[in-house]
């Protein structure tokens, strides 16, 4: 496996005060891909973002970006890493084609007026480059968050919650940027409650609770290994007793009755072809079924379950 | 050390854009003020004064005045120019570039003391149409000013990292600034005072101020000006100290 692009060991940080935001973190970023990081609010998703950003002073442990050592060669990483922060904090009377353009020289860049025509019109903001981003809508203040962070091309962008407060549509068009973003190579690692979107778009996935990484892994193989296939069949008449061809399947009988439930599976498939065989034996077995409902549990499933357990746990 | 000019120039740019934003105000305030004060000292009473040092009361005080507007308005700027930043939220992008203390500087002091210049002139011009004068040392006055401008610069710099409030923000230039301005000299010449108020006077560092400059437009001074010009060196580089460790410790700046 080739070299990680970001390598944190034993991050911790205690804010004034006494919160202790970042518990001994670990964690590995591969070059190229998309890591998504979850929690819920006051996890330390953003302490996390901020102690690699420059924003917050870690209270010990190391960080390693392009395999410099972040504490002595700053600059040079910096220069390489893009930041959308979680709060809308614009130059409310700056029009957008400038502050994208002193973004753009701020982190050392030639001007380049090609290069932030091309970042406003993929993120359909050219249109509104000589507005002032005081009169632009929430959606577009972030959106021009997205391109001051684009404008340096950042090999490495962290996005912190970067579809907070837009709309389904412009969510969907923002997928698209960042696949379009990996797609040219940038490394990126996002925060967001959606659960979706960590779906949708992530190859890694990271939870984080409490300061403390609770569990790394690809996104399939966390699906695998904790996802479920969840199957209701409702049965025409109640059943008394389940014949031990379909008692061998993972199932159990729910609402007076007339009701199978099948809980089983990876995941990734495997529960829906063992549903089907199941669906089978009950034809086989002369069980008539008026309905069958069947869905995988998803990202939002096991993030739930895994915190639960953790909550029941503490 | 390193230094990345672009950097610098994007803040220096912004500063500008910033200022020319806000043309008017920057502008018609000093115009106003200066105007009001050559009105009433200048005309009304400075008619009836005698020349001071020989040079005519009317243009005696314009270095003070000038020194009062350039003082108030640089040390507001430069503190609203990074306190605003913090406030807002604004100031992550900064502190995520790849930008250290000597961009920061070079970018919104260089802006400053650009500002100041621009300042000068326009009080100079204004100051024209009240009063005669000649510039002994034009060149030796523009280094001044900008060197003043400069160092103020930082000193509101560092006030707008200090300050957590915009009342904050405002006292130290209203409080400080100006009551020592008006008795530093810049009405008076403080060898006229009588002892011991002349030596009191001199332990008023703006004095120091006022004094320099008037002697490079006039070549009298109540303080020689190496001593105003040492002066002024000895608190940019105490600034320019303070600044360099709030950025190594992170002050008010990173959580
Ligand atoms: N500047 C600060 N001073 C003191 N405590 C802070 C500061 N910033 C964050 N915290 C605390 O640190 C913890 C982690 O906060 P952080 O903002 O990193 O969480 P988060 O995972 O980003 O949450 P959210 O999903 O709500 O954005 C919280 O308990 C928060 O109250
Ligand atoms: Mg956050």
């Amino acid at each position: 496996m080739s070299e990680p692009i970001l390598s944190i060991r034993g991050l911790t940080k205690t804010y004034r005060g006494g919160t202790r935001a970042l518990d001994n973190v670990d964690l590995d970023i591969r070059p190229g891909e998309i890591f998504a990081l979850l929690g819920p609010n006051g996890a330390g998703k953003t302490t996390l973002i901020g102690a690699v950003c420059g924003l917050v002073r870690p209270t010990d442990g190391t960080i390693t970006a392009f395999g410099h050592d972040l504490a002595r060669d700053w600059r040079s990483a910096r220069a390489r890493i893009g930041l959308v922060p979680q709060e809308l904090a614009t130059d409310m009377f700056e029009t957008v084609q400038r502050a994208v353009a002193y973004s753009q020289g701020l982190f050392g860049k030639v001007h380049d007026p090609a290069r932030i025509e091309d970042i406003l019109r993929s993120l359909s903001l050219w249109d509104k480059r000589d507005a002032q981003i005081r009169a632009l809508s929430g959606g577009m203040k972030r959106r021009v968050l997205i391109a001051k962070a684009l404008a340096h091309d950042p090999e490495l962008l962290f996005l912190d919650e970067p579809t907070a407060g837009v709309d389904v549509e412009l969510r969907k068009d923002m997928w698209q940027q960042i696949a379009a973003l990996k797609e040219r190579g940038v490394t990126i690692i996002l925060t967001t409650h959606y659960i979706e979107e960590a779906e949708e778009m992530a190859d890694r996935v990271g939870i984080i609770q409490g300061g403390r990484i609770r569990m790394v892994d690809e996104k399939r193989a966390m699906m695998e290994r904790l996802g479920t296939t969840e199957a209701v069949i409702d049965l025409a008449e109640p059943l008394g007793q389940l014949p031990s061809t379909i008692a061998a399947f993972p199932v159990e009988l729910g609402e007076g009755r007339a009701k199978l439930i099948y809980r089983g599976g990876n995941g990734q498939g495997g529960g829906r072809a063992q549903v089907a065989q199941l669906a089978q034996a009950l034809t086989r077995e002369g069980i008539a079924f008026t309905s069958l409902d069947i869905h995988d549990s998803s990202l939002e499933d096991i993030f739930v379950g895994l915190l639960g357990d953790q909550a029941e746990a503490a | 050390m390193h230094f990345n000019p672009r950097s610098a120039y994007a803040i220096y740019r912004r500063e500008m854009a910033r200022a020319f934003r806000t043309a008017f105000q920057s502008i018609l305030s000093p115009v106003l003020t200066t105007s009001l004060y050559f009105v009433v000292f200048g005309s009304v009473i400075g008619a009836r004064m005698e020349p001071v040092g020989g040079v005519p009361y009317g243009a005696f005080i314009i270095p003070g005045l000038l020194m009062l507007t350039l003082l108030g308005e640089t040390t507001s700027n430069a503190s609203f120019g990074i306190y605003m930043p913090r406030s807002t939220g604004t100031i992550y992008e900064l502190l995520s570039a790849p930008v250290g203390v000597a961009e920061t500087l070079a970018g919104f002091v260089g802006a400053a003391a650009t500002k100041g210049l621009i300042l000068a002139a326009i009080i100079l011009g204004t100051a024209r149409l009240f009063v005669d004068y000649e510039i002994a040392y034009p060149l030796l006055a523009a280094f001044y000013i900008m060197l003043v401008a400069a160092s103020f610069a930082l000193f509101g710099f560092i006030l707008g990292i200090w300050a957590d409030s915009f009342e904050k923000l405002g006292i130290i230039p209203m409080l400080i600034l100006t009551p020592l301005t008006f008795l530093g000299g810049t009405f008076y010449s403080i060898r006229d005072l009588p002892a011991p108020w002349d030596a009191v006077a001199l332990a008023n560092p703006i004095a120091f101020l006022v004094s320099g400059l008037r002697y490079s437009f006039y070549g009298v001074s109540d303080v020689p000006i190496a001593l105003s010009l040492g002066l002024t060196l000895g608190f940019l580089t105490a600034c320019v100290v303070v600044i360099a460790a709030i950025f190594h410790t992170g002050w008010r700046l990173r959580e």
